[in-house]
């Protein structure tokens, strides 16, 4: 295997390790999908017909939202016992570190929105099996874009003063053309029409991600050094 | 193998190093000892090219390593105050991690060697959380002679090891002499550090008062030679 | 340097430029029929958005050029930037609500240019904190560098994706420049006052990257000893 590959591997790997051992993170986040469910109903009322006008924007709020507290989370392990300088120290393109960590943030989130998706059909008493297929190609571009600036971002943020509150205010900007883009994708999503409805979308988030994407390979290195 | 000139080193306006010059040739250790604060850390980071200076030249194996990092650290092994260890993971896991990270070979057969060699082998099996200070630093030298290092820079590696490690630490040094590595470490312990090093250094506020061979040089003498320096900056 | 008369040249230049403008705004170009003289806005809502993209694309340069060649200049380039396009972001954004508030009723209307440089903004306030945030010089240069980067390449995403969820929700609202065709006169006041605006913002820029480089100047001047 390649240095590049086996290093992007056993970043993968080693939290993924962490993460199946102490579940902080997981439970931590799946409890929050909850609480915001909880929050979501109550603070809307028990209007049926008005939660549904909204419900792709609530998804994707919590999808966010709980984004927001995992991917912040990425790079806490290596504030310990100088890990991170022990990441820079290794030789070779640092980029695969970025892309270890952008893998295990969005195996991470596709587990979290997995769970939160199946207690808003629950709650809210969705029928998704039309849609099924559709949404997951949306929910897959959104949070590849979440998980890709995020990264990068909490990279950034990990070292800096203010992290807790720097951080969303970096991302959330950033990620406002997503959002709209996979509001209005899931919404032609959950209405039953076809996909191809939603094609522009869908060529925007595509190309977002690959920019995003791009970026980050490049740059991580950057915010890497000391 | 290491050859600094005119090290300088600010944070914004405070000025941390100044004019540092050192040679540490293949085979040699050097001490660098001083009170708190006043650059030993900064120094040792410049060296493992974590930090940059902000003037002066530093060649490592005859690489410029200001210009060119990546193709140094390969060569280097640190260990300091965090000894790089992943307190949810095992011994093991942890040398398996670096170990591809660094590219090199991840065998078990390998690792459980290196563990051997720091005395860990019993524990390879436990978390890193449940080790004392002492053992995690014998893990950071594991990690960093996974490869072969051909410089080892160590800031305090004798805080927090008893007497039956200290002694071990330093018999770990002086065969890595012998192996033609070579090694700065930052220490406050004069009398560990004269038992390994070829050349002694005092660092003070941030500049260089003295660097002489250590031969022949007992503790009690160094100790006068280092309370004399510090009183005359006052 | 010999730069201070050539910018002190550029600064009265700019300031009869803008007179000019405003000169034409107020008295060369024809009263709008429809919406009356809050319609003049326009030459100063226009000409703002330009210069703040024209910003923008100056703080991606900066940032491109910062990274590539570590030197200094080019981060001050980039901070000085950010600066003003965030000045001329928040300029356009008052003008646009300003302009609203008679015309439409409220002082918000999600008009597709009102809402991408809002969320501009945003992403560039975001910047100006996390350059807050960072102490060391070098450090602060290559991650502002990276979020100007993530920025400028947001631009186009932005644009599209709140043009398209624009022409889902709402009516588009005519916060610009007439129909075409774009009448001589209105035109010509239009570039005149675009023109002023970008003397007036070369100048600034002048003015604030000289201002950086004399700060950063006095603080190795006034480096010392721990």
């Amino acid at each position: 295997m390649s240095g590049y590959a086996r290093r992007v591997g056993i970043v993968l790997w080693k939290d993924l390790l962490v993460e199946r051992r102490t579940k902080e993170s997981l439970n931590a986040l799946l409890f929050f999908g909850l609480l915001l469910l909880f929050l979501f109903q109550f603070s809307l009322g028990p209007d049926r017909a008005q939660v549904e006008s909204v419900l792709p924007g609530l998804l994707w709020l919590g999808f966010v939202l709980a984004g927001l507290l995992g991917l912040g989370r990425s790079f806490l392990a290596e504030r310990d016992n100088d890990c991170w300088e022990g990441l820079l120290l290794t030789p070779g393109d640092k980029s695969a570190i970025y892309l270890g960590k952008l893998a295990s943030n969005l195996v991470l989130m596709t587990v979290v929105e997995a769970l939160v998706l199946g207690l808003f059909v629950i709650f809210f008493d969705i029928d998704i099996r039309r849609a099924l297929p559709g949404l997951f190609i949306v929910v897959a571009l959104g949070t590849f874009g979440l998980a890709t600036v995020g990264t990068l971002f909490a990279a950034m943020t990990a070292n800096v003063r203010a992290r807790e509150v720097l951080f969303p205010v970096l991302l959330l900007p950033v990620q406002v053309p997503v959002l709209l883009a996979t509001v209005s994708a899931t919404q032609v999503a959950l209405a039953g029409q076809p996909l191809a409805d939603a094609r522009a979308w869908l060529q925007l988030l595509a190309a977002a991600d690959l920019v995003y994407l791009v970026i980050g390979v490049l740059t991580f290195e950057f915010v890497l050094e000391a | 193998m290491i050859a600094a000139a005119g090290l300088r080193k600010t944070f914004g306006a405070t000025l941390v190093l100044e004019d540092v010059t050192l040679d540490v040739p293949a085979g040699q250790c050097l001490a660098v000892l001083g009170p708190n604060g006043t650059g030993k850390t900064t120094l040792l980071r410049i060296l493992a090219t974590l930090a940059r200076p902000s003037a002066g030249t530093l060649r490592i194996d005859g690489v410029d390593a200001v210009r060119e990092p990546d193709a140094v650290r390969a060569r280097i092994g640190m260990v300091a105050h965090g000894s790089h260890v992943y307190e949810d993971l095992t011994a093991l896991e942890n040398l398996r991690f670096w170990a591809a990270m660094g590219g090199l070979d991840a065998s078990p057969a390998r690792l459980h060697e290196r563990l051997q060699a720091v005395e860990l082998d019993t524990v390879a099996d436990e978390r890193a959380r449940t080790f004392s200070a002492g053992m995690k630093r014998r893990l950071g030298l594991a990690r960093v002679t996974l490869g072969r290092p051909r410089l080892l820079l160590l800031d305090e590696p004798f805080n927090g090891l008893d007497r039956r490690g200290q002694k071990w630490l330093g018999e770990f040094l002086l065969a890595f002499k012998a192996g033609g590595g070579a090694i700065v470490l930052a220490t406050h312990g004069f009398a560990s550090a004269l038992a390994v090093a070829d050349r002694a250094a005092i660092l003070l506020g941030g500049r260089i008062a003295l660097d002489r061979a250590a031969a022949g040089l007992e503790r009690d003498a160094l100790h006068r030679l280092y309370d004399d320096l510090i009183e005359a900056e006052r | 340097m010999s730069y201070r008369p050539v910018v002190r040249a550029l600064g009265w230049l700019a300031l009869l430029a803008l007179l000019a403008g405003l000169g034409m705004a107020f008295g060369y170009a024809p009263r709008e029929a429809v919406q009356g003289n809050v319609q003049r806005i326009m030459y100063v809502h226009v000409p703002a958005v330009l210069t703040a993209y024209l910003a923008f694309g100056l703080v991606l340069i900066g940032s491109i050029g910062y990274l590539a060649s570590a030197r200094m200049g080019w981060d001050r380039l980039a901070a000085a930037a950010a600066e003003l396009g965030v000045l001329f972001t928040g300029i356009t954004i008052a003008s646009g609500s300003i302009w609203g508030r008679p015309t439409w009723g409220t002082w918000w209307t999600w008009d597709a240019r009102l809402t991408s440089t809002a969320i501009l903004f945003l992403v560039y306030v975001g910047y100006l904190l996390l350059r807050a945030m960072v102490e060391e010089p070098e450090r602060r240069g290559r991650f502002a560098a990276v979020v100007g980067i993530v920025g400028a390449a947001n631009i186009p995403i932005v644009h599209f994706s709140v043009k398209w969820w624009r022409a889902l929700h709402q009516p588009s609202t005519i916060l610009g420049p007439e129909p075409s065709p774009i009448a001589a006169p209105i035109a010509l006041a239009l570039l005149a006052n675009w023109v002023a605006f970008t003397l007036l913002f070369a100048y600034f820029l002048a003015r604030r990257v000289e201002i950086a480089r004399l700060e950063d100047a006095a603080l190795q001047g006034a480096v010392r000893a721990r």
